[in-house]
């Protein structure tokens, strides 16, 4: 049944998943942590309270969060066609992945940020540092090892979400587990590609914590 | 040093800070004058309101009411980013030493030049030397969390002093430190006051710290001053009630006995303590009430001072004074006590 067929499919399959995963969290980042950023800086505790601000961006990012990952991918589809052109496909899959962990990865960021202690901002302060001093200096490099968490945290459900996208055809992995396993019954395909998906999640998640703790000078 | 020169006054300054359940006034009128070249101490007893005074003082608080001078400017004209460049000559300490964790000793103590904008080779150079100054220079390249309470708070003393300051506010530098370490590092202080001519604000619940190196001290109670004055006379005539708290925080019935005569007798290591006390209660038959005491006992030996508070009858008040002169005791009659 492991026909080179099969396998140059797995292996597809593969390069596929790992390309939707790395290309939307790259590209959900880019939104999600000025989000958290700005959820932080802006708290009424924060560095530059802005407090509507911060409840208008608290609200679009819970409404996003709150919209379960299979129908924001049906209903962001007009969205997807205008960007790539089409609606199936790993691109395709590309838009709503990312329109769904950005607002995630917002929080993830937002809760880093928040354990840094208050009285180092102050100490910053003190000598004269901006809020923009503060962020690029203080905040980011102080949670880094909590970044860093965040983001294994981040690709890995990610990937786990791409791998829903198999229902809309959007390639990778999952979709090659729906269509064997789903459509057709060839179970052995579909266990394949699960353990290919735990095992990248399980390297993923490894990869993440090690880097964070080599980052982390707190001991 | 210059007597006359206030570097920081702060006139009729008023804080409010507005919660969810009313407003609460944490400073009210508070007017004050901090000289160059001074150490200055603010104490008072937890929720007085002194770190919001000495936050008042750099403007990460700022004032409801009232004006802060600095060096002469009123920092409530300052834009934003004059105000930031001001605050350079302002270093800041504190109870927790608020050291960045994921920087060396050595990022740590540039941090403040790398905001200024000081070139890094020149920022590293000014680190080691404060550093060295400091006493630190072999842990340079250490990670906050190796060092003990003692030399975080003297890195973050380099790191304060890393942009020249004319003022050093320390807010409850001492307060996380063993009495050993204290001394060390209030040493360190006045070495740099000295040394350097920075001016020196020194905020604390303890009388023993500003006994050991303040010139003058202001007294904060419930929000607002209620003394100013050098150490010296606070410490031996505090008028207020308050500072009389401060002053001998182990009595609680003074207030309530107005009017009696006091001594105060110091221990110089000549004599030891229970002994002169008991004896003479034993001989005159009578009681005296020990209203402060402060000694150690050092291989029988007492080092220290006490003040008691002397029978009514004038006769052998004197007569109990007499009796300690001849054991050989300083002793003293101070009239601020009650
Ligand atoms: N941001 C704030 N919002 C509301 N109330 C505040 C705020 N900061 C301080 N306070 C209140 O102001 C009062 C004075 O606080 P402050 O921190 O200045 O006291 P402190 O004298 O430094 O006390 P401690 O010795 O405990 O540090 C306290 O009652 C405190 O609850
Ligand atoms: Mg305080």
């Amino acid at each position: 049944m492991f026909d080179p067929d099969v396998l140059t499919m797995l292996g597809r399959g593969l390069m596929e998943s790992l390309y939707m995963t790395l290309v939307s969290t790259a590209l959900a980042y880019l939104f999600g942590l000025p989000l958290g950023i700005t959820m932080v800086v802006t708290d009424k505790e924060g560095i530059y309270p802005r407090e509507t601000l911060n409840w208008i961006l608290g609200l679009v990012i819970n409404l996003l969060r709150s919209v379960p990952f299979l129908i924001l991918l049906v209903m962001v589809i007009p969205i997807t066609r205008a960007i790539v052109g089409t609606t199936i496909g790993t691109n395709a899959t590309i838009v709503p992945l990312v329109i769904a962990a950005a607002p995630f990865i917002a929080r993830l960021v937002e809760s880093s940020l928040k354990e840094v202690d208050k009285g180092v901002i102050e100490a910053a302060q003190s000598m004269g540092a901006s809020s923009m001093q503060v962020i690029t200096k203080v905040l980011l490099p102080e949670a880094r090892p909590s970044l860093i968490m965040g983001g294994a945290i981040a690709v890995t459900t990610i990937l786990s979400y791409s791998a829903m996208a198999g229902f809309v055809a959007g390639g990778g992995l999952g979709d090659i587990a729906i269509r064997y396993g789903y459509h057709r019954y060839q179970t052995d395909i579909m266990l394949v590609t699960v353990a290919l998906l735990v095992i990248i999640v399980q390297v993923l998640q490894e990869l993440g914590m090690k880097l964070a703790r080599i980052g982390d000078k707190r001991k | 040093m210059n007597e006359e020169h206030p570097i920081i006054k702060i006139e009729a300054l008023g804080k409010i800070f507005s919660g969810s359940d009313g407003d609460f006034a944490a400073l009210e009128d508070i007017n004050l004058e901090i000289r160059s070249g001074e150490i200055f101490g603010i104490i008072g007893m937890s929720g007085a309101g002194k770190s919001t005074l000495v936050r008042c003082i750099n403007f990460l608080e700022r004032p409801t009411v009232g004006t802060v001078y600095f060096d002469g400017q009123n920092l409530s004209d300052l834009t934003k980013r004059e105000l930031y460049h001001i605050r350079q000559s302002i270093g800041m300490i504190f109870q927790q030493f608020n050291l960045l964790m994921q920087r060396n000793v050595l990022g740590n103590v540039c941090f403040p030049l790398e905001i200024a904008g000081v070139d890094k080779k020149e920022a590293v150079e000014k680190a080691k030397k404060l550093l060295s100054l400091v006493g630190l220079t072999d842990k340079t390249y250490s990670y906050p969390s190796q060092l003990s309470g003692g030399q975080k708070q003297r890195v973050a003393i380099a790191r304060a002093l890393a942009t020249n300051p004319k003022v050093l506010l320390c807010d409850e530098a001492t307060s996380a430190l063993d009495p050993a370490t204290t001394r060390d590092v209030l040493m360190l202080l006045k070495d740099i006051n000295k040394r350097l001519g920075i001016t020196i604000v020194i905020i604390t619940h303890e009388m023993r710290v500003i006994e050991e190196i303040c010139n003058r001290v202001a007294i904060i109670d419930s929000s607002r001053i209620a003394e100013v004055g050098r150490v010296e006379n606070i410490f031996t005539r505090p008028k207020t009630s308050a500072a009389r708290r401060l002053v001998f925080p182990e009595d609680r019935s003074m207030e309530n006995l107005p009017g009696k005569r006091c001594c105060r007798i110091v221990f110089d290591g000549n004599s030891s303590f229970e002994p002169v006390i008991a004896g003479m209660v034993l001989d005159f038959r009578q009681t005296v009430n020990i209203l402060f005491a402060d000694t150690k006992n050092i291989d029988g030996k007492a080092f220290g001072q006490i003040v008691i508070q002397l029978p009514d009858n004038e006769l052998t008040a004197d007569r109990m004074m007499e009796y300690l002169r001849a054991k050989n005791l300083t002793v003293e009659e101070v009239d601020g006590y009650v």
